[in-house]
């Protein structure tokens, strides 16, 4: 029992070290591994999932397909709601409950989406979020194997989403429930076809890991921060900004505050 | 004595109806009404395209650079993408930077209207102080069965019109999700490298363009 303790204190420690000592932009101090993991997975995709998904997309109706995402959604509403309570958003997660219950027995287990005709819409929310909103930094970038892009703070998050879903409770039997989550996965990734072939297109140069990251870290940024829209600090700087060009530069100095100082910068203490 | 009156008021009311046919009143809708436009067209572009049903999108491409650019400020985009390294840029460079910024954008902007054409972009109504000089215009874009994600557009008001000057999706800054690359490609091989790998990435996009490669059917 103490070894545990002494342990998880230890873990708080070195959390709470390299999250706490973190600015943005992106910290990737193992990018080297990162980056074999991103082609690993990339390799992966491109010749298991992705096919599979393709496969999938080929073979059911757009229907079947929806309510599959559904039924898997509606699992996730569970994690979601708990995260939503432990910030404090007591309305959101009141909604979220009500959604689990509306599909889950009007909805038919979840396979209709009945809850967001009725207006009660589909938040997202994660242990990883519900750390950074408790004040956390993300932490350095870790691209983990299979799941993908991933930050210190949101990998150390992620059995506590796993320990809070119902999915396991479902059935005890290892075949239906590997079944479960491999449909889960395939569902997932048919969801997210032409995104890949997107990504491409727009990164830079012949490897997407640059671009894959700065949306990871900016997405979940801004997910914390309920979605604030961008705020361009740097322009202050931008020689461009008609704000900028209008000004005579010493009388009216660019940085002078203005409304614009963002809530969303996390000020390490 | 009336005929003179006549004639003065006739001249006043030639004076104020060329005064008002001269200024272009009708030239800026407000930005969302814009935005709201132009999204509309380039939809029946990739929709209605017989190249791209062929699988060439270049024409397709050709029509769309034609449609938003005019309503888009690249040079502006190019800068903040590159950041505080924009200032060591000669002229030259800088015009480089930015073709080549916009030719990647459109291009992928293209694409990846082509990809999802089922969606429905619906644009939120916008709440603007008259004398504004920036604003931001929330749209949603909606797929068929799946949730809807929000593309909000930054804007600034440049020589009395309205342009874009930064894309979020889902909240991502585009010019910021750009940053982290040009960086590293600059710090790599200066700014020249990076106009390098902004033009070998265009002419790939262009081939593939051509090649019936944008078979992506969902």
């Amino acid at each position: 029992m103490r070894a545990r303790q002494v342990w998880a204190a230890v873990g708080a420690l070195v959390l709470a070290k390299t999250v706490w000592a973190q600015a943005e932009p992106v910290s990737d101090p193992i990018e080297p591994v990162n980056r074999v993991v991103f082609g690993f997975n990339n390799r992966l995709d491109r010749y298991l999932m992705k096919p599979v998904a393709q496969g999938y997309v080929a073979a059911v109706p757009t229907s079947a397909r929806v309510g599959v995402s559904n039924f898997f959604g509606n699992f996730g509403d569970v994690p979601t709601a708990f995260n939503n309570l432990l910030q404090g958003k007591v309305g959101a997660a009141a909604s979220d409950v009500g959604r689990i219950l509306v599909n889950s027995t009007v909805g038919i287990l979840g396979f209709i989406d009945v809850a967001s005709e009725v207006g009660l819409n589909k938040h997202k929310e994660d242990f990883g979020l519900t750390l950074g909103h408790w004040g956390v930094g993300a932490g350095p970038y870790m691209v983990l194997p299979l799941l993908g892009p991933s930050t210190l703070r949101d990998t150390v998050a992620l059995p506590v989403d796993y320990a809070v879903g119902v999915q396991r409770a479902v059935t005890q039997e290892v075949a239906v429930r590997n079944a479960m989550t491999g449909l889960q996965l395939v569902s997932v990734r048919a969801d997210l076809l032409g995104l890949d072939q997107t990504l491409e297109e727009a990164a830079l140069g012949d490897d997407t890991y640059a671009l894959v990251r700065s949306l990871y870290v900016q997405r979940r940024n801004n997910l914390v921060n309920g979605g604030a829209p961008p705020r361009h600090d740097d322009d202050l700087d931008d020689p461009e900004s008609p704000h900028n060009q209008a000004k005579s530069a010493p009388l009216a100095p660019a940085t002078a505050p203005t409304p614009e100082s963002s809530p969303e910068k996390k000020e390490s203490p | 004595m009336m005929p003179r009156f006549f004639r003065r008021a006739a001249v006043s009311v030639l004076c104020a109806a060329s005064f008002v046919l001269a200024t272009p009143v009708w030239a800026e809708d407000p930005p969302d009404v814009q935005v709201k436009n132009v999204s509309a067209e380039v939809l029946a572009i990739v929709r209605e395209d017989k190249g791209i049903a062929a699988g060439d999108m270049r024409h397709a491409v050709e029509l769309i650079d034609a449609k938003v650019s005019p309503h888009f400020n690249f040079t502006r985009m190019a800068a903040l993408a590159v950041g505080r390294d924009w200032r060591a840029a000669t002229p030259e460079q800088k015009t480089a930077l930015t073709a080549e910024f916009r030719a990647l954008l459109v291009r992928s902007y293209s694409n990846a209207l082509n990809r999802f054409k089922e969606l429905q972009i619906v644009v939120k109504p916008l709440r603007m102080e008259a004398n504004a000089d920036e604003v931001i215009v929330r749209t949603e874009v909606r797929q068929p069965g799946k949730a809807a994600d929000t593309v909000d557009y930054s804007l600034e008001k440049k020589d009395g019109q309205w342009k874009v000057y930064d894309v979020s999706v889902a909240g991502v800054s585009l010019i910021s999700s750009y940053r982290d690359s040009f960086g590293q490609e600059i710090k790599a091989s200066g700014i020249d490298g990076l106009i390098k790998s902004l033009k070998a990435k265009n002419s790939k996009n262009s081939e593939s363009d051509a090649a019936s490669g944008n078979s992506a059917k969902k």
